[in-house]
Formats: C-alpha cells, structure tokens, sequence
C-alpha cells in the first residue's frame, strides 16, 4: 500500500475515533449533572419515554443541552479553521471578522437603549448585530480595487472589534443594568437556553457549514498565492466570499445561541494542524469534531467540578483547555499557516 | 510611496528618505498642542497666560494644584503610557511578524488585568483574605499579574530558543486563559465592583498620582534608547531563523532583550493606567502606514501612542458631560483612523 493511501486510511480513521468521542461524550453529559442518572435510564429517556422525572430531566434539559454544546463545538471549530485560512494569521479566531463583538453590541444596545432583558430577545439581536459586523468588516476589508486580502480582512476586523468593544464599555460604564446583564451574557454558556433556540438557529448553521466544506478546495487553492490560485483559475474573490459568508452563519449562529464562547474557534484549528497538516478538507471536519468533544467535555466538567452547582462552559473551557493547549504546543511540531 | 530624497553637497551624497522623519515630528508638534489644551480645558477654566504664570512658579496654591497635581499629573501619565504601549506593540508585531500583535500575546496586558480585577472583586468580598489583598494595591497586583504571565509565556514557549511563532501560540493560551479568570472574576463581584473593574480594564487615566507616573517615566528613559540600538537587529528578525543566524545576529540574546523590553514598557503602562484600549495594537499600525515604512518604527510608534492618548483624554474628560474611561475614546478614534489608512493606502498602491 502506498504512503498516500496509508496516510488517507489513517485520517478516516481518525475521524471515526474522533465521531466515537462526540458520541460518547454526548452520552456523558446526558447522564452527568447536579441528579446523575444511569446509562439505563439515559437509553429509557431518550427512546421511550415515560414521563418519569428522569425523562423529564433528560429531554427537556440534558439533550437540549448537549444539541447546542455539540453544535456551538462544530460550528466555532470549522470557522476557526476558515478564518485562520482565509487569513493566515495563527492569531486570527472567528471573532475576528467582527461577528462577536458585533453580537455583543447589538445586544448591549438591546439593553441599554430598549431595556430587553429576555435571553430570547437576546438570539436575533446578536444574530443582527453579527452579520451586520461582518458586512462592514468585509466592506472596509476589501475597499480599494483590489479586493480583500488577508492582512487588510484581518486589520479591519481588529479595528472594527476593538471599535464595538469601546462603544460596548462606554454604555457598561454608563449603564449599571447593562452591565449586570452583559457581565453574564459574556462568559457564554450552553446550558438555561430555550430548546427553541435550537430550532432558530439551525437553519443558519447548518447553511453555514454545507458551504464551509464547499469553501475547502478553493481555500487550499488560495493558501498558494492569490497568484498562482489565479493562474489555475480559481475565482479568488469569490472564495473568499463564500468562506466569509460561512464564518458568518458559523459563528453568528454560535454567537446568538450560546453567547461569546471564546477559545474553541481560536485553538480547535491549530490542534486539528498537528493532526491532519493544512489540507482543508480534511482540516474542517476534524475542527468540527474536535470542536464538539471540546465543548462537551468542558460543558460536563463545569457540572462536575463546581457540584451541585455549575462553572459555565466558557470559563472551564478557557481554564482547562488553554494549559492543555500550550502543552500541546510545546511538544508538536507546529504546523505553520 | 515614499520618495527617496536625495542630498547631494560636493563628492558626499546623503539619501535619506523623508516620511519616517516627518510623521514624529508632525505628531509630536500635534501632541504638544493638545497638552496645552489639556492643562487649560476642565471644569476650572484657565487661560494660556494663566497656566503659564503657574507652570513658571505664580498663581495661588489653589491654581497650582490644578495645574500640577490634576491636570499636568494627568496629561503626562497619558503621554507615558500611551508612548510605551506604542513602543511596546511596535516591537511585539516586529518580532512576531504579526500585525495582530500586541502585549496581549505576550501576556502582560491580561495577567495585569487578571491581577487588578482579582484585587478589585475579591478584597472586599471575600473576609480573611480582604486585608491582604487590599494591601496589595491595584498597581502593585497589576504589575506582578503581568510579569508573571509574560515569564510564563516566555518559560513556555522555550524549546531551544524562542521561536516567534511559538511565542504566538503559547501567547494565545495564556491570554485565553487569563482574560476568562478575568471574565470569570467579574460575574462573582457584585455590579459596583464589576463596574470599578471594567472601567479598570477599559484602561482609565481618572485621580493618577506621582507614584503611578514615576515608574512609567524610568521605565522610558531607561528602554527607550536602548530599544533604539536594538531596532537594528528589528529588521534582521523580520527573516526567518535560519537567515538571522546567517546574518551573524545573536538571535536568541537579542530577541530575549528586545521582549524584555516589551513587556516591561507594557506593564508598568498597564500597572499605571489599565491596559488602555487598542493603543498597543493600533499605534505601530498607524505609525507604519504614516512613515511609510516596511516595519512598525519604534520612535512614530512612541510619539504617535502618545498622542492617541492625550487626545482621547481630553475627548474623554470634556465632551460627554460625564468622565469616560479613556479606553473608550482610543479604540472609538483609533479603530476608524486605522480603516481610513489601510483603505487610502491601497488605493495609493494600486493607483
């Protein structure tokens, strides 16, 4: 057997064991939670319900739950690893576009200038607030005949952000009932959020992540050269578009039901790296993958470490994960952009 | 693009280029007007001959105080600070040929913050260790938290020698980690001190005294010049590892020297003032795409930090009725007059 068919066996391989953890840690956090409840009566509530507390629990709180953790995981993964593409930049997270701190704002304004204090409200203000960002990232990102390229969509979105982020701290500072609520909304969490939420923000991501892995071979094109990806005739700004579109739905998704969940979309690429290099069609899916079991897990130790209360995700994800990440870095070769 | 300017006086030709000369002191004539309107504009109205007669010794006790201890105080740690993160990012994006750069990556800014908001939330929540804590002070627990997470940074991201793309990596986790505590911190305190912590970490120039301004200035005077010499060595690192070693750069000692003074600029800057919003980030930026040249230049970056920050001061002091943290003011000026930049510069480019 070829190398080359060694190497593609191997990452499928990987994929699959990645796919078995996802699922596994699915289950795990059904079971796992202020009332434990066993992997018998975790099947009973998830195929035949009765109508027993535990069924109770688990489908209207548990599996909810877990849905968002594992699609805020995917999502922020795969657009993780789009973003640093697109860009080229190690330091580039799917917030960089502007898509967070644009969430941010709209939602802040929501408060400070409407009074909205439901979590409902909160999902199309931030959904709003994201995609409008990223329209103006991209706009300023690209003025100039030449179109966006990646140090000018990765400047613009500093800018535009950091803009948000003081406009943001101004009404904080104003404003202490903004402050109240935005100092929770920004720690990002899975868990209290209306299942409905599930449904509203579905359709987005799902959109999002079909063109995600279309954007796969044009963007392997363009991490050539925007020359040479010209000169075997791919439509550079048209690439670019579409994975700026993905992020989009991707994070703004993410974003709307689940808060500002950093980390995931920052570190999730560069661990996938190691594993698959920078082919992004394989990149993708294992960033998704990753990104869910990520998620999951951090989401089942802020149950567990803080008992019978919780640590939201966000927070655990950033105090375990990030030791983790710098070990991982430490020992990897490191796979460049 | 910059002209090359040529000077021509018998058999000595000297070309020297004119941009990266002009942009400092352009900006430095600006920031000397805006000092000026700094000391005379406040709820105590002064004229120039007024402020004036005070800073050469008249005017009455109440006069001087103004003038010394609140405005001058204030105006000069705005410079300060504003010149060191300048310098401070300058030399963080030349190292890790990163634009995105800035003393976030090399921890400082939020292991300080971590530290300062850990002092604000947990002093007086939290009985026994209240004392303790509260004894620290904010700058003193700001400084330790940033040096700290910056010789963890660095500590980390060894593996035979600092590799710049490393340094990046091991930078992010450690930032991620830090801002999250800090995050974290905020949602356990009650919304006043959650409120005194935000305009902290906002970056605010608000009651700054002799003891915050002092250390700034030494730390200046100090790394200033020496980061100077070292900017030779700037544009060597610009290359990857394997041509600095051929262009017989000591690549190791100088990187170590020139992130030294990185984060130390950034510290005692984040110690005296909070981590001040976008400066450290935006200023190398701007003072590249103004002086025209291949990398950030350290003295445009200085000058121009400095006058990002006494602008959005007196923006912040005077023009909302209420007093904004000054952080607020540079990423609302600062993020614009970078977009305006990056687009003009293209244009010019392509034209």
């Amino acid at each position: 057997m070829g190398a080359l068919a060694r190497r593609r066996r191997r990452r499928i391989v990987g994929l699959l064991v990645l796919l078995g953890l996802a699922v596994l840690a699915g289950l795990a956090s059904i079971a796992i939670g202020s009332k434990p409840i066993g992997l018998d009566a975790v099947w009973h509530g998830l195929v035949a319900p009765t109508g027993t507390e535990n069924d109770i629990i688990i489908r209207s709180l548990r599996v909810p739950r877990t849905e968002l953790a594992v699609l805020a995981g995917v999502a922020l993964g795969i657009a993780g690893s789009l973003i640093q593409g697109h860009t080229r930049n190690p330091l580039a997270d799917p917030g960089l576009l502007g898509v967070t701190s644009g969430a941010a704002f709209a939602v802040v304004v929501g408060i400070f200038a409407f009074g909205m204090t439901s979590l409902y409200s909160y999902v199309w203000l931030a959904f709003i607030g994201a995609i409008a960002t990223t329209g103006l990232v991209f706009l300023l990102g690209s003025a100039g005949r030449g179109g966006p390229t990646p140090l000018t969509l990765a400047l613009a979105g500093a800018a535009v952000s950091a803009l948000m982020v003081g406009l943001i701290s101004a009404m904080a500072v104003i404003d202490q009932q903004s402050l109240e609520a935005f100092r929770f909304w920004r720690v990002g969490a899975v868990a209290g959020r209306d299942p409905v939420v599930i449904g509203q923000v579905l359709p987005f991501l799902a959109a999002g992540l079909v063109l995600a892995l279309a954007n796969a071979p044009g963007l392997n094109a363009l991490s050539l050269g925007e020359d040479v990806a010209r000169s075997i005739g791919q439509h550079v700004l048209r690439t670019r578009l579409l994975g700026l579109v993905a992020i989009t739905l991707l994070t703004g998704g993410a974003v709307a039901a689940c808060g500002p969940i950093g980390f995931v979309g920052l570190v999730v690429p560069h661990v996938a790296r190691f594993v698959t290099g920078p082919d992004h069609r394989w990149l993708l899916p294992y960033s998704g993958l990753i990104g869910a079991v990520l998620l999951l897990v951090a989401d089942i130790i802020g149950r567990v470490i803080a008992w019978p209360s919780e640590l939201q995700v966000g927070i655990v994800l950033a105090l375990i994960g990030a030791p983790v990440f710098v070990g991982i870095v430490r020992r990897k070769r490191l796979v460049r952009l | 693009m910059t002209a090359l300017q040529g000077l021509r006086i018998g058999p000595v030709g000297l070309r020297f280029r004119l941009r990266p000369l002009v942009v400092p002191l352009a900006a430095l004539a600006l920031t000397v007007l805006v000092v000026a309107l700094n000391i005379r504009i406040g709820d105590f109205p002064m004229s120039v001959g007024d402020v004036l007669r005070v800073l050469v010794g008249g005017g009455d006790a109440a006069e001087q105080y103004i003038v010394f201890d609140l405005r001058l105080l204030r105006t000069l740690t705005g410079l300060l600070i504003g010149a060191a993160f300048g310098v401070s990012g300058a030399i963080t994006q030349a190292i890790s040929r990163n634009p995105l750069a800035s003393p976030d990556v090399l921890g400082v800014t939020p292991g300080a913050s971590a530290g300062a908001v850990g002092v604000i939330v947990l002093a007086s929540s939290y009985g026994s260790v209240a004392g303790v804590i509260a004894g620290i002070g904010l700058p003193v627990a700001a400084l330790i938290g940033g040096l700290l997470s910056a010789a963890l940074v660095y500590v980390l991201a060894w593996r035979r020698g600092v590799d710049g793309y490393r340094l990046v990596l091991v930078g992010i986790g450690v930032q991620a980690f830090m801002l999250n505590l800090t995050y974290w911190l905020l949602t356990i305190g009650d919304v006043t001190q959650a409120g005194q912590a935000l305009v902290w970490i906002t970056g605010s120039l608000n009651g700054r005294s002799w003891a915050d301004l002092v250390p700034v200035a030494i730390a200046l005077a100090v790394f200033l010049p020496l980061s100077l010499v070292g900017a030779h060595v700037l544009g060597a690192l610009q290359f990857d590892d394997d041509t600095v070693r051929n262009l017989g750069t000591r690549v190791e000692l100088s990187r170590f020297v020139l992130i030294l003074i990185a984060v130390v600029l950034a510290a005692v800057a984040t110690a005296a003032a909070g981590p001040v919003f976008f400066v450290a980030l935006a200023t190398p930026q701007i003072a590249q795409r103004l002086a025209g040249t291949a990398r950030p230049p350290l003295v445009a970056s200085a000058v121009l930090g400095a006058l990002l920050v006494s602008v959005s001061d007196l923006i912040a002091r005077t023009a909302f009725g209420i007093e904004l943290p000054v952080g607020v003011v540079t990423a609302v000026l600062g993020a614009p007059y970078l977009m305006f930049l990056i687009i003009r510069k293209r244009r010019e480019v392509r034209a």
